[in-house]
């Protein structure tokens, strides 16, 4: 059976979306890593209580020789335009997570609505990935 | 304090003309968030997403507004203002120009499907937002 355990998202700054992921989002680390022999490689995953089995991994944009200075910058540009992927997040109540984490500061680029599929909201993290918060509604079995 | 690159806060003024498309805003307000001069804000935001701000602003409007022709039975004229712009005649000129049909047309080409997926709102703004046409096009394909 496969499972899904981890995806990745590109982050302008580990300790900044550490930061945001766990403070504002309310997430918690699932593993912090640093590997001195691997030029400080630091494996760090997130992911909400109650979820422990899959995690977000936010990964530091490398430079070389694994990845050249060019190809870096374009996915730091790439990441900075908002091109580099969304985290879909879904929630048992969408206006009362929104308030919450508006609360603690996370700029909301889409207020809660009310849509065919359920409530939803988005919002970016500060590297500018996309985020979107979803209340699903249940659908009539077919 | 964590790098920046700049594109970042170009995605902030884009992320703004989709959040407040319905609100008298301009390219003057996308730069202030942005925070970067009109002119060079303008350069900049071209560079990073291949279009003007106005042109993105506008289209996003015009995106809107198809949205609301193919899903309501608001007036145009209704539709025009909620999308944010000031004069019917020019969205009406815009709209045909962009979608190749006028406002009315496109509604009765469109019926409404309730039996469409139900593909996430953010997918369908982001597809759904036309290809801004002006009247240069020709002379750029010309010149190309």
């Amino acid at each position: 059976m496969i499972r899904i355990a981890n995806a990745q998202l590109w982050v302008h700054d580990q300790d900044e979306a550490l930061a945001f992921y766990t403070k504002k989002l309310g997430m918690q680390v699932r593993s912090d890593v640093t590997l001195p022999e691997m030029g400080n490689f630091r494996w760090l995953t997130v992911s909400p209580p109650g979820q422990e089995d899959v995690a977000i991994v936010l990964m530091a944009i490398p430079g070389p020789p694994v990845m050249d200075e060019e190809t870096a910058k374009q996915v730091r540009d790439l990441v900075a335009k908002g091109f580099a992927g969304t985290v879909f997040l879904t929630t048992d109540d969408c206006q009362a997570s929104y308030e919450e984490l508006k609360g603690r500061g996370v700029e909301f680029t889409e207020t809660p609505e009310e849509r065919p599929y359920g409530v939803d909201s988005a919002f970016r993290d500060p590297s500018g990935n996309s985020i979107r918060l979803t209340q699903v509604r249940e659908m009539a079995a077919v | 304090m964590a790098y920046v690159p700049p594109a970042r806060h170009l995605l902030r003024a884009r992320d703004l003309a989709d959040a407040r498309y319905f609100e008298p805003l301009g390219v003057d307000d996308l730069a202030r968030a942005a925070g970067l001069s009109r002119a060079h804000f303008s350069r900049e935001f071209r560079r990073a997403f291949g279009e003007s701000p106005h042109a993105y602003l506008l289209t996003r409007r015009l995106e809107r507004a198809a949205a609301l022709l193919r899903t309501t039975d608001r007036s145009v004229a209704d539709i025009c203002f909620s999308v944010g712009l000031q004069s019917v005649g020019s969205f009406t000129t815009s709209f045909t120009r962009t979608f190749e049909m006028s406002p009315t047309a496109y509604r009765a080409a469109f019926p409404p499907a309730a039996d469409r997926a139900l593909i996430p709102t953010c997918v369908l703004r982001v597809y759904g937002r036309p290809q801004n046409r002006t009247f240069r096009e020709d002379k750029v394909a010309a010149r190309a």
